[in-house]
């Protein structure tokens, strides 16, 4: 069990690094093992940002991350590869993630160095073989071969099959499907919704809407690096509460239906995510608008309090 | 008619040989149509869009004529292009963030442009402006640096400027794509408006994402390894698609509404072919469920319904 507890981030921003670019704020949720949590949010949201605190590749600024009750910030040396070997991640871009000059598999003989050295080459082997399986991989097909040589969804794949050969408990895949074409990436979503059933637990960082509607089970809704809904996700998409979030569905393009025309006071092009990102998002001097308060409209679906406006469970789009 | 493509051939030389990366594709785009053109990456879809603005020094019209408002575009001969690119035809790159200079600032940019057509600045500037407040943009982004811009406001720069000359075509390519989604709902939107205003007489929207174009356009054709396989108006191509490519792509997109829990869709098993040594007949075959002896043959191209087309043996 993950826990994220008030977790904030901020970078240093500005001229000579004199500003603070608050990217993650007071962000708290749990991921169970079985289950699929997806973090939904626009580019700029802070959704990598988190992805990349609960894998150590970024330190906290203030709140904590932990791991089965201990502080993963605290974790060092052995211990630290122990957390790894539990909870690994997976990256948008599967053409980066590998060295183009070695062949492919060098990342499992890289992770056989690392955490399998007192194995024999026979077991390891068996071992490789039955997690490519189990990503629906023939070995013979992508043993040997460069990356070039395979496609997004193979390497997307052997990636995963890294993974699940430590004895993962947590998965986090940070757009994984996002570079992948369509009639391959939604095996590669169903691989994932798999890997639940076997007791893992995935938190899936995505912008896309419907994949996280069609995966998950919990739903974490984020903007400029704050919670606005968390909750059940059967009940943030089918019962939608903060504006944000209806918005965002009401824009999602759908195969059999046009974009419905948006609430009045939210024209098509103005608004928040005009607003240039990264560094200007905020005036200088302006005062950081405060974390809003999450209130429980139904049990296990909370939302960010709004001004002008109080979020209620009857309140129906 | 304001675009016919008839029987175009567009390959990229390589060391091991010729790719057809467009081969033997017609079709035509009416006045005032917006026609998808959707398809996988390699599918041959960018090729087409660029091959109509010759963008690409490398690639070659091997066969085949474009004829835009019954002059034939010059689409082997970089140079004669030269009258027709911007002026006539326009094209939206794919990552048009990246197509404007970080150095200048936005209007000095548009201003070199502009000169390179021969046209002077301060002739456009009072239509420029008008066209940026039409699509929601202020005038003061003239005097800012693209840095300074969001990618939906660099998106919406990048299409008036590319639309500043009231081009007969304008071709889109992943406009949305990089996008959030309440952008590209408003990138998405623009395509809709231009064409509503009379500023682009066609367009050619071309992305990987069928839902999209359900939004702006009246017309799709899917692609498969170079091939055309189906052409229909938006609606038929979603509801009612005839080529098993095209059942199988819309089968496997995951729509808000449907859950694995309760749904699993399935992808599409396998490769697109190689397109150095494409299979001879039906190259969708060694995926395809319905496959059989006769695919052997290339299907050609046939009119089921009004308006409906489609490249399958199995589809009448």
């Amino acid at each position: 069990m993950l826990n994220l507890e008030n977790l904030s981030k901020s970078f240093r921003g500005g001229s000579f690094g004199s500003g603070a670019v608050p990217a993650v704020r007071q962000v708290s949720f749990s991921i169970a093992p079985g289950e699929v949590t997806s973090l939904i949010g626009e580019s700029g949201s802070g959704k990598s940002t988190i992805g990349k605190m609960i894998l150590r590749l970024l330190p906290v600024s203030s709140g904590r991350i932990t791991f089965d009750g201990v502080d993963v910030a605290s974790l060092e040396g052995s211990a630290l590869k122990e957390y790894y070997r539990k909870v690994q991640g997976v990256f948008q871009d599967p053409f980066s993630s590998f060295n183009p000059v070695f062949r492919a598999d060098r990342i499992f003989r890289m992770l056989e160095r690392e955490y399998f050295g007192d194995l024999g080459a026979r077991e390891w082997s068996a071992k490789l073989h039955t997690s490519l399986e189990a990503v629906g991989l023939n070995p013979a097909d992508v043993l040997g071969k460069f990356a070039h040589e395979l496609s997004g969804g193979q390497l997307q794949r052997l990636l995963v099959a890294r993974a699940l050969l430590l004895d993962i408990e947590i998965l986090v895949a940070d757009e994984v499907i996002s570079m992948l074409d369509a009639s391959t990436r939604v095996d590669v979503l169903n691989l994932l919704a798999g890997l639940k059933e076997r007791g893992l637990g995935v938190l899936f960082i995505t912008h896309d809407l419907s994949l996280g509607h069609y995966i998950s089970e919990h739903t974490v809704i984020l903007r400029r690096g704050v919670v606005l809904e968390i909750g059940e996700t059967a009940k943030v998409f089918g019962n939608p509460q903060h504006s944000y979030t209806k918005m965002l569905l009401a824009s999602v393009p759908r195969l059999h239906s046009h974009w419905e025309p948006l609430e009045p006071g939210e024209p098509a092009r103005t608004g928040p995510r005009d607003a240039p990102r990264g560094r200007g998002r905020r005036a200088r001097g302006q005062p950081l608008e405060p974390v809003p308060l999450l209130v429980e409209v139904e049990p296990g679906h909370l939302v960010a309090f709004e001004d002008g406006g109080t979020a209620t469970a009857g309140d129906e789009r | 008619m304001s675009l016919d493509v008839q029987n175009l051939v567009v390959a990229y030389r390589t060391l091991r040989g010729d790719v057809r990366a467009v081969d033997d594709v017609s079709f035509s785009v009416a006045d005032g149509e917006i026609m998808g053109l959707a398809g996988e990456s390699g599918c041959g879809k960018s090729t087409l869009g660029n091959s109509l603005v010759r963008l690409d020094r490398t690639m070659r019209c091997l066969g085949g004529r474009a004829l835009l408002d019954g002059t034939e575009l010059p689409l082997s001969d970089w140079d004669a292009m030269d009258d027709f690119r911007f002026k006539k035809v326009s094209l939206v790159p794919q990552y048009s963030m990246s197509a404007l200079n970080p150095t200048r600032r936005i209007g000095k940019m548009i201003s070199e442009v502009v000169r390179s057509r021969k046209i002077r600045y301060k002739d456009v500037l009072p239509e420029l402006e008008r066209r940026l407040r039409l699509v929601g943009l202020p005038t003061d982004v003239l005097a800012k640096y693209p840095i300074e811009l969001s990618g939906g406001m660099k998106q919406r720069v990048v299409m008036v400027l590319t639309t500043l000359l009231d081009p007969s075509l304008l071709v889109a390519d992943e406009v949305t794509s990089a996008l959030d989604v309440s952008t590209q709902r408003a990138v998405g939107g623009m395509l809709v408006e231009l064409r509503d205003m009379g500023i682009v007489t066609s367009t050619i929207v071309i992305t990987h994402d069928l839902s999209v174009l359900v939004q702006v356009a009246d017309s799709v054709v899917v692609m498969y390894a170079g091939k055309l396989v189906e052409r229909a108006p938006t609606a038929t191509v979603v509801d009612a698609p005839r080529h098993p490519y095209t059942k199988l792509l819309i089968a496997s997109l995951p729509e808000v509404g449907v859950r694995y829990a309760e749904h699993v869709l399935a992808g599409i098993p396998g490769h697109p072919p190689s397109l150095l040594d494409p299979p001879k007949g039906c190259r969708f075959a060694d995926r395809c469920p319905l496959a059989s002896a006769e695919c052997a043959v290339e299907p050609p191209l046939v009119e089921l319904e009004s308006g409906h087309f489609v490249a399958c043996w199995k589809a009448s």
